[in-house]
C-alpha cells in the first residue's frame, strides 16, 4: 500500500546538491525537456529529469548512476529548461559529492598509451577535471 | 589593426594549423594577431560548483595579465573551450566582487601588478571577423570563391551555451555559415549543428563519441555536405580523427577550421594552412574546386 507522508526525506543529499549547484531542485515540474534534448541520453541509465525526481525524494541512487559521469556539460538542457534550472550544475554537484569523498572516478595511472595517443590537451584536462577530485 | 590573442594549450600542439591559418588569413585582411606575452592554461572547463573558487584562478590570472600587464581591454581566443571558460569566469567575478577579491588575494604574490578589476572583454576570433572586420569586407577580399563547395558549419556547445556567453543565437546560429557564404561556399544546414560532439569522452569512452559523430556526419552527408567546417580543436579531433577510426562511416567527410577555408579562398599556400595535418585528407576536395598546392588555382572543374 502506498503511504503518503509530509515527512522530509531522511537524506540531506538534496540540500547538499542545492547548495553546491546553486539550483532550485523543487522548481522542476518534470516536463522532460532536459531529457528530450540531451545528446547523451542513450548512454544514460537515469534520464536527466529522472535524476531530479529521484533527488526530490532523497533517493541516493543518483550518486551511483552512470548518468552523472556521462553528462559532458554541453548545457543543452540548461539552455532549454522552462524553469531556468541549470541541470549541468546539478550533474556537476552530484559528481562533486562523490569526488569529495576522495574517490576518483577514473584511474589516470591505468590509462594506456594507445588511449592517449594524439588526444588534445583540452580533452585530457576536461576529462580529469570531470572525473577526479 | 593589432589584436592580442590568447592561444591556450591545444592551439600550440594538436591545433597548430588552426593558429597558423588564423594568423595567415588575418594578415591577408590587414590584421596582425599577436600572442599574449604570458599566459597559462585556462582550465578548459568552467567549474560549475558554487564554492570551488580555486578553479577560477587559472582563467582570472590570464585576464589579470591582459588587464594589468598588457593594459588591454580585449583578448581574443581561437579555441571555443578557452573562450567559454574565460568568459564564464570573467562573468562570475564581474557579478560578484567578494569572489573577485578572494581570487585576487590568492594572486597577490604573483607579481608586482595590481589585482584584476574586471574590465577585460573576452572575444572569439569569429566575433572579430563578424563584428570588427565584417563579412562584407571579407567577401570583397576573396580571390577564389569556394564555388560549388557544400560545407556544413558545425558549432557544438562552447561557442553557444550557456546563452549568457554565447556568440550567436543558441538554437540556430549562423555566424560560421554567414562567413562561408561570404567566401562563396554553399551552406548546408541541419539542427544537429548545435549538438555536442562527445567532448572529453574521447579519452574515457570512445563509443559515446562514435555515436555522436555518426549522427552528426550522417545528418550532414544526407543533406549533401562535402565537408564540415568548425572552430573548436576538440570538435576537430572528434569529427576528424575519431571519424576516421569509426569503421561504420564508409565515406568520411573532411573537416576544416573556418580559418583554413578563408585561406583557401584568399589563395594562400596549403603548407601555411596546415592542410596536411588532418586525419581525413581534405585536399582532394579542394583540388575539385581547382585549388592547387601553392594557393594558385588551376582549371575550375565545378
Amino acid at each position: 500500500m502506498i503511504k503518503i507522508t509530509t515527512r522530509r526525506p531522511a537524506s540531506d543529499l538534496v540540500e547538499r546538491v542545492a547548495e553546491l549547484s546553486g539550483q532550485s531542485i523543487f522548481a522542476c515540474y518534470q516536463c522532460g525537456t532536459c531529457s528530450s534534448g540531451c545528446p547523451f541520453i542513450e548512454a544514460m541509465d537515469l534520464h536527466p529529469h529522472m535524476v531530479l525526481r529521484h533527488l526530490m525524494f532523497g533517493m541516493e541512487d543518483v550518486l551511483t548512476s552512470k548518468t552523472i559521469w556521462v553528462c559532458a556539460s554541453c548545457f543543452m538542457c540548461a539552455e532549454r529548461c522552462p524553469r531556468d534550472i541549470d541541470m549541468a550544475r546539478i550533474m556537476e554537484a552530484l559528481r562533486q559529492v562523490n569526488l569529495r569523498e576522495n574517490v576518483d572516478h577514473i584511474k589516470i595511472s591505468h590509462m594506456t598509451e594507445a588511449e592517449l595517443e594524439g588526444v588534445p590537451q583540452i580533452a585530457l584536462v576536461a576529462h580529469f577535471r570531470k572525473n577526479t577530485g | 589593426m593589432d589584436i592580442k590573442y590568447y592561444p591556450g594549450c591545444t592551439v600550440k600542439t594538436s591545433a597548430r594549423n588552426y593558429e597558423a591559418s588564423a594568423i595567415a588569413a588575418l594578415r591577408y585582411l590587414g590584421v596582425e594577431l599577436s600572442e599574449l606575452e604570458q599566459w597559462n592554461c585556462c582550465g578548459v572547463v568552467h567549474t560549475l560548483s558554487t564554492d570551488d573558487l580555486m578553479k577560477q584562478l587559472a582563467p582570472i590570472r590570464v585576464l589579470k595579465h591582459v588587464e594589468q600587464c598588457e593594459e588591454r581591454e580585449e583578448v581574443v581566443t581561437l579555441c571555443d573551450m578557452c573562450y567559454n571558460t574565460l568568459s564564464q569566469a570573467n562573468r562570475l567575478v564581474k557579478d560578484d566582487p567578494a569572489k573577485l577579491k578572494t581570487v585576487n588575494t590568492f594572486m597577490e604574490c604573483d607579481d608586482s601588478h595590481g589585482g584584476y578589476t574586471g574590465t577585460v572583454r573576452v572575444v572569439h576570433l569569429l566575433q572579430v571577423l563578424r563584428d570588427t572586420i565584417g563579412f562584407q569586407a571579407i567577401k570583397k577580399k576573396v580571390k577564389y570563391p569556394l564555388r560549388g563547395m557544400k560545407v556544413f558549419p558545425y558549432y557544438g556547445c562552447m561557442l553557444l551555451r550557456p546563452g549568457e556567453v554565447g556568440i550567436d543565437t543558441p538554437e540556430d546560429p549562423t555566424i560560421i555559415g554567414d562567413l562561408m557564404r561570404a567566401l562563396g561556399a554553399e551552406v548546408i544546414d541541419d539542427p544537429v549543428k548545435i549538438e555536442c560532439c562527445g567532448s572529453h569522452h574521447t579519452v574515457g569512452d570512445r563509443s559515446i563519441v562514435f555515436e555522436r559523430i555518426e549522427r552528426i556526419i550522417g545528418r550532414a552527408r544526407s543533406k549533401g555536405a562535402e565537408a564540415v567546417v568548425l572552430s573548436c580543436p576538440l570538435c576537430r579531433f572528434n569529427l576528424d580523427t575519431r571519424q576516421q577510426e569509426d569503421r561504420t562511416i564508409e565515406l568520411p567527410l573532411p573537416v576544416f577550421y573556418y580559418t583554413q577555408l578563408m585561406g583557401v579562398a584568399f589563395g594562400l599556400d596549403e603548407a601555411v594552412l596546415g592542410l596536411n595535418e588532418h586525419r581525413i585528407d581534405p585536399r582532394p576536395l579542394l583540388r575539385e574546386i581547382g585549388y592547387q598546392k601553392k594557393g594558385e588555382y588551376g582549371r575550375i572543374t565545378t
